[in-house]
């Protein structure tokens, strides 16, 4: 049992109680989850601390309930979150579907562990890194955010909460068996000085509301269930009053929305940590707990006047399309290094208009990759 | 009936969303009048009243009448409607499900939602069938009924839908038929009401499909059909037992009392921030 | 083992003030089965949170001895617990009966991990005594602080007792 008071500045604690923490520090007042490894200790803390600040835990019969009583809550105006790992991952792509279509803002943890399947409960993977992606039917757009370090769980959680009631759209923070479970110092920051965002509300009479309006910002103001606004929510094509539709207009007009909030705000998104990239001819592209890796695999190549540099999108999804065409533009190679068989390299071919080289550096034997392998990988191919 | 139109018009949401789905002698209309009805009885604020529903024909019920309105996934309204009274026990919350939605897909949810007891009024609606995708056999499908996927008879057992309620928890349990539309709305009032979860299974035909499939008549033939097979659990005792055979009971059939869990949770809240 | 490597990292982290990445490895058995705690120190930012070379191994079973000792570095310091680990790799090795001590003075094999940490308090600078012992008041289970303060002690004396006796031969 997950015991203690959130309290003084610097504590040393654990990547998933960061991520819980974060979620309370960003406002989050509803957990609905189900028992996996190795997320359990996230529902582990909220279930002590939410009854704390007036919040409510619920322990669901499953991962489908449990997203399903996370929307629901969110609809009835609260911040509400769940937290899982890859094969409750699965079970929640029906719902993620449905908190997209129907733009309810919530908060996905998936703590990464290795896969198909059952897999790996206790090892680290980055297997799930298209999944978040493309992981429900039909067409949508992702956010996935994806933290490297305990402090990162914690400040991360309260970016997904902002970016997800910014957008009104469902927010997965991507970690993994080894953030979750590995323990830092992390200085924690005044209330004061956390930056929060919540969800716009309707300045309209209700008999004006459009619970889905479509605007120049392609996000519609929400208002909650009880306040006065009685519209209907469905994960039915619909209409901007909430209304189901079969029209190809009414269709295309929804479906651009979706997208469009995503596309048109990547610059606001997306988040990118650079190290030597001024003057690199080589970048490593990793994400996460591998960034991590790659980062001390650039030093050492730097000692060796090796000029090499990191790429660490801190935000998996959107991709950043424009900013990796430009940066590939300067490069001679990059080496994209990842927990699985090749997911993320996908992407960064894609942009790549041809000029230059794309290797992958991938591991999935459970253990990560190490700075040495990063290292030796930039000597091989340079 | 002019005055009985007169009160549910107040509540439907008459300029965008008629004609309905719903074949002409379906019974889910007639539910629908008897639910507002009920609400209307009980003089609820539209406003503190959500709606939630799944996927079928009768979970289309929401997107007709003028309530906070969530038309879920297909089996799960009544894990979304846990999250919406977690997070605002003063609502009043209303599941209106089916027999494919609730029990089969939604099985598990619906005997968990029994078990935790959250204070809510889920009405399941069973024609024995999965109307909208056309006449497939469900949990509630009689022992060698037809359907399109059981064309040679079906030969699993059915679900006692209100046995399998009280089995797992819920504190509250009735049922009625659309044929019995005045004891009906008088159910669902009394489900509104009570503190803690509350199911009405109602009875209802879909001719279209079930009815053509096994030649049991049209809209007019399965109503007399729920006329003629329900017992009042009030007269149950005073029918012989081989007269009860192949008949169903109506009225409230179970009523006790359990802790519910949104005013426990307020115990947990009080405890955990050292007011006790 | 998890408990100990976080009051350890918890000493170092908070209480010493340097910087500190504690991660672990174990099987899905939520008891028993083979688990290990990996700590990197170090006076700037930690990249890799896992140690590549080992400058510390302390074994307090024959398997994890055998498995890790190949990672410890030339100078690197190894302590086992020597009830339970009889093929020693090296003849520079700190070998104390964690376990059996633990059992004998306190009554519980439970706190064999914690007398090790106080061994290596005193063995080593990696640690600070009375960081340690601010971290176990911090992160040992209620009711079991003054168990725990106690082994840690032990592990202090323990090994002033046998350096005192090696200067005595």
């Amino acid at each position: 049992m997950v015991k203690t008071t959130i309290q003084k500045r610097e504590r040393l604690i654990l990547g998933n109680r960061a991520c819980a923490e974060g979620a309370i520090a960003a406002g989050c007042r509803f957990f609905a989850g189900y028992p996996i490894t190795p997320s359990t200790e996230i529902a582990e803390v909220l279930a002590w601390e939410l009854p704390k600040v007036g919040g409510k835990f619920i322990q669901m019969e499953d991962e489908i309930a449990s997203l399903a009583a996370v929307i629901g809550a969110s609809v009835a105006g609260v911040k509400s979150m769940t937290a899982t790992s890859g094969p409750g991952f699965s079970l929640m792509q029906e719902h993620i579907g449905y908190a997209f279509m129907a733009e309810v803002p919530c908060v996905i943890v998936n703590v990464q562990r290795g896969g198909p399947s059952t897999g790996l409960p206790t090892k680290i993977a980055q297997a799930d890194t298209m999944q978040a992606r493309w992981g429900t039917h039909g067409d949508y757009h992702a956010i996935a955010l994806a933290p490297s370090s305990v402090a990162e769980c914690f400040h991360f959680t309260i970016r997904a909460f902002n970016l997800s009631e910014k957008y009104r759209t469902p927010v997965i923070v991507l970690t993994d068996e080894v953030v979750g479970h590995m323990r830092e110092k992390v200085t924690f920051p005044e209330s004061s000085e956390i930056k929060i965002i919540n969800r716009m509300k309707p300045t309209v009479h209700p008999g004006w509301y459009q619970h889905f309006e479509v605007n120049p910002h392609f996000v519609s103001p929400m208002a909650s269930f009880g306040e006065g606004y009685r519209y209907n929510i469905t994960g039915l094509t619909h209409n901007p009053d909430g209304f189901p539709t079969a029209r190809p207009v009414a269709i295309k007009e929804k479906l651009d929305k979706l997208k469009n909030k995503i596309t048109h705000n990547v610059n606001d998104i997306v988040e990118i940590r650079e190290e030597f990239m001024e003057d690199a001819h080589i970048a490593v592209f990793a994400y996460g707990i591998v960034a991590r890796a790659a980062r001390q695999a650039v030093h050492m190549a730097r000692e060796k006047r090796i000029k090499a540099g990191l790429i660490q999108p801190l935000t998996v999804w959107p991709f950043p399309d424009v900013y990796m065409e430009h940066m590939l533009e300067q490069l001679d190679l990059v080496i994209v290094a990842e927990l699985n068989q090749g997911q993320l390299i996908r992407e960064v071919m894609r942009v790549n208009t041809g000029k230059t080289r794309v290797r992958g550096l991938n591991r999935y034997d459970s253990e990560l990759i190490t700075p040495d392998q990063i290292f030796q990988k930039i000597r091989e191919e340079k | 009936m002019a005055l009985l139109s007169k009160v549910t018009h107040q509540y439907l949401r008459t300029k965008k969303q008629f004609p309905n789905v719903w074949c002409a002698g379906c019974g889910i209309g007639t539910i629908m009048g008897a639910i507002i009805r009920a609400i209307d009885g009980l003089k609820l604020p539209q406003d503190d009243v959500v709606m939630v529903s799944g996927i079928g024909c009768s979970s289309r019920m929401p997107v007709y009448v003028d309530f906070n309105t969530l038309h879920a996934t297909h089996g799960r309204p009544l894990a979304f409607a846990t999250g919406v009274k977690l997070a605002q026990p003063n609502l009043k919350v209303i599941i209106i499900t089916g027999d494919g939605d609730a029990l089969a897909i939604g099985g598990n949810h619906f005997i968990h939602a029994c078990r935790r007891n959250i204070d809510l009024t889920t009405i399941l609606i069973n024609n024995s069938t999965y109307g909208m995708t056309g006449g497939q056999v469900a949990p509630t499908t009689p022992f060698m009924k037809i359907g399109t996927t059981a064309p040679y008879g079906n030969r699993e057992r059915s679900f006692d839908i209100a046995k399998l309620a009280i089995a797992a928890g819920a504190p509250f349990v009735a049922r009625g038929t659309v044929y019995h539309m005045v004891q009906l709305r008088k159910l669902v009032e009394e489900a509104i009401q009570k503190k803690g979860f509350s199911l009405v299974e109602v009875i209802s035909h879909c001719h279209t499909l079930y009815g053509r499939l096994n030649k049991e008549g049209g809209a007019i033939e399965m109503l007399k059909w729920q006329k003629e097979h329900a017992i009042p659990i009030s007269a149950a005792g005073k029918v012989p037992p081989e007269k009860l055979r192949g008949k169903f009971l109506t009225g409230v059939l179970w009523d006790i009392d359990f802790p519910e869990y949104c005013e426990e949770y307020d115990k947990v809240m009080a405890e955990a921030q050292g007011k006790m | 083992m998890v408990f100990a490597g976080t009051v350890l990292a918890e000493a170092i982290g908070v209480e010493d003030g340097k910087n500190v990445c504690q991660t672990q490895s174990y099987g899905p058995e939520a008891r028993g089965g083979a688990s290990r705690s990996d700590l990197v120190v170090s006076s700037g930012e930690i990249y890799y949170p896992k140690p590549l070379k080992l400058d510390l191994l302390l074994a307090l079973t024959q398997e994890a001895c055998d498995t890790y000792f190949p990672a410890l570095k030339e100078d690197g310091v190894l302590i086992v617990d020597s009830g339970l680990v009889d093929q020693l790799p090296d003849h520079k090795v700190h070998g104390f009966p964690f376990t059996q001590i633990a059992r004998d003075q306190i009554g519980t094999s439970m706190v064999a991990n914690i007398i090790a940490l106080g061994a290596i308090a005193a063995l080593t600078k990696i640690v600070s005594r009375k960081g340690l012992l601010e971290a176990i008041k911090k992160r040992a289970p209620k009711g079991t602080e003054e168990r725990n303060l106690k082994a840690a002690q032990l592990g202090f004396e323990l090994t002033q007792r046998k350096k005192r006796a090696r200067k005595k031969r």
